[in-house]
């Protein structure tokens, strides 16, 4: 069985027409891992039992000749952030290596009642702080176009497990680009949800005003279906909202969302002139690849050839938002990652060292945080509690909090005339392993692109436009809140007439 | 730039215990992104109300109701701590 190219609907109707069973279909994805992980590296933790019991629950359900959910007997996986019962889940840190999850994420619950396969857990620089995936603590992912390029990060691992046909599709999270960036770099779908449709109750914290969970998947559709089946408002995460979806984004004669054929579709959408996209030219000046700036402007023009509004934008606070990012999610992360202390779980140095001569609680701290912490996280801990500290707060972390009004407000004024923002996902292409690991402020702007829309809360999407040799370039769909389903639709569109 | 005094303070209130050798590291490092940052400095802000949340969040209130765990789920939670006695979590003392 050829599983590279199973999307959802796929397999639900294989499963339907009992061309393989579920069980069938998840040892195949298992060998799959087997012989591939060596080289790709996109997992920590495989969970075969739990995985073979998920699709004989399955299997049983058919065979009862019981309606099944369209995500029924799916392989998925899960980025090791994601609490999944029962399963370790490290965060990609020395200080949670052998912590085993006591409950369910939510988005775990949700997707676990629509009978999903899970595979296992996904690598991640340590805590979701990196853009390569080389920060994790355990081992390095490889990007599965190149594998002497990395995978992009912090969703890494789920992003090469998807592009390298090691699962169907998975979940990551995305705090100022950790799902857009690798899913661009692997050649694969990624949405980040606007901030509060997916509930973060069961995902470690990374800076609690950016995270969302989001799908990485191999195309639009299947974005959608797992999208659907994660969001919503949920009592355990107080950010979390009921979603009113705004689909009706394609206004005119011909809205996008009549016929379901996909003929219909791509006809419906192709009249409607009026859709508006803008472009904002600070997302093409200096520092972008520019074999990618060329690609994303040919995609442009098959855009505006379909008959769209192309509209030269401003996003005039652009160039501080990664400043402003660093500050923001640095100073949040401080604070939560203050939880690692050595006493309530996790590693505690003392116990791992029992010959070490602790006296006193503060070297419990000391010791359990500077051994069980990698470089990265300990410099960003760092930097946000210097923002954060006397002195500096209104330097530093006020003032940034005061910038993110007006990148939000960049956005909202330009909502007001266009539909959509087009923009490149990463201004360079997969990098070399190690090229950028000794100069953490290079690594930094892997995310120029991709954090504003985690600062001003609006959904964005990474879909795959194109190929530089061997190595995949995406766009960035970035929406007004809560227009997921119009992002899909023009997704869909734009699917087409990228010719996938 | 930053101080190798000031980086000490900053990891003794981090709670993160650095060997001289990264101290040396972080002073570096610490200094050349602060000096990026500095960009916002040209952001005149002086109008401008802080974003603390991207989307408007109210204050969500409940009713102040303890839920009961089961025994399983206390044990489970107990667990994962590195050091207890007797149902409790141990730690260092703290008073003499």
């Amino acid at each position: 069985m050829e599983v590279e190219f199973l999307t959802i609907s796929k397999i639900h109707q294989g499963l339907l027409k009992k061309e393989f069973s579920a069980e069938e279909l998840t040892r195949t994805y298992l060998e799959k891992i087997k012989s591939n992980e060596e080289k790709l590296g996109a997992f920590l933790e495989v969970c075969e039992d739990l995985a073979l019991s998920q699709a004989r629950e399955v299997d049983e359900l058919i065979f009862q000749g019981r309606e099944i959910p369209l995500l029924a007997g799916v392989p998925c996986a899960i980025k090791d952030n994601i609490l999944v019962r029962g399963i370790k889940c490290t965060a990609g840190s020395k200080i949670l290596e052998n912590y085993v999850a006591p409950y369910d994420a939510t988005c775990i619950k949700k997707l676990k009642k629509e009978k999903v396969v899970i595979l296992g857990k996904t690598n991640l620089d340590e805590f979701a702080m990196g853009s390569s995936t080389e920060h994790s603590a355990f081992k390095i992912t490889r990007n599965p176009h190149d594998l002497e390029k990395v995978a992009g990060g912090s969703s890494g691992g789920s992003a090469a497990a998807v592009g390298g046909g090691e699962c169907c599709f998975s979940l990551g999270s995305d705090t100022g680009g950790s799902i857009r960036q690798p899913a661009a770099f692997c050649g694969v779908v990624g949405l980040k949800p606007t901030y509060g449709a997916v509930s973060r109750y069961g995902l470690i914290a990374f800076a609690s005003s950016l995270d969302q969970i989001g799908p990485i998947t191999k195309n639009i559709e299947d974005c959608e279906i797992v999208f659907n089946a994660i969001k919503g408002k949920d009592p355990r995460d107080s950010t979390s909202v009921e979603a009113n979806l705004k689909s009706q984004i394609f206004r005119g004669p011909h809205s996008a969302s009549s016929g379901m054929g996909q003929e219909s579709n791509l006809k419906s959408i192709t009249k409607i002139s009026n859709l508006r996209v803008g472009i904002p030219k600070e997302y093409f000046g200096e520092g972008i690849d520019k074999r990618i700036r060329e690609m994303i402007e040919e995609a442009i023009k098959k855009i505006e050839k379909e008959g769209a509004k192309i509209e030269e934008i401003s996003l005039p606070h652009t160039k501080y938002a990664l400043a402003c990012y660093y500050i923001v999610a640095t100073s949040e992360a401080s604070a939560n990652l203050a939880r690692y202390d050595g006493i309530r779980y996790g590693m505690s140095y003392e116990i791992s060292n029992l010959k070490s001569q602790i006296s006193n609680l503060m070297d419990v701290y000391l010791k359990t945080r500077g051994e069980g912490f990698g470089q990265e996280v300990k410099r960003r801990i760092m930097l946000g509690t210097y923002a954060l500290s006397a002195g500096y707060y209104e330097a530093y972390y006020l003032r940034a909090q005061k910038v993110r009004t007006l990148i939000k407000q960049d956005f909202e004024k330009n909502f007001e005339k266009v539909d959509f923002i087009l923009t490149p996902v990463s201004p360079f292409l997969p990098f070399k392993i190690g090229e950028k690991i000794d100069d953490p402020l290079k690594m930094y702007l892997s995310d120029i692109f991709t954090v504003s829309s985690n600062l001003a809360g609006v959904p964005a999407l990474s879909l795959p436009c194109g190929k530089v040799g061997e190595l995949p370039v995406g766009v960035q769909i970035i929406g007004k809140p809560f227009s997921e389903p119009a992002i899909f639709q023009l997704g869909k569109f734009l699917e087409k007439i990228f010719g996938k | 730039m930053i101080t190798k005094k000031e980086v000490q303070h900053v990891a003794k209130l981090a709670r993160l215990g650095l060997s001289e050798k990264e101290i040396e590291k972080m002073q570096k490092e610490l200094s050349v992104i602060l000096e990026y940052i500095d960009l916002l400095k040209e952001v005149d802000v002086s109008e401008i109300k802080p974003t603390f949340h991207s989307v408007l969040i109210e204050n969500v209130m409940r009713e102040d109701e303890a839920k009961r765990e089961s025994p399983q789920i206390i044990n489970k939670l107990l667990d994962e701590a590195p050091s207890k006695e007797e149902g409790y979590v141990k730690v260092k003392e703290i008073l003499k």
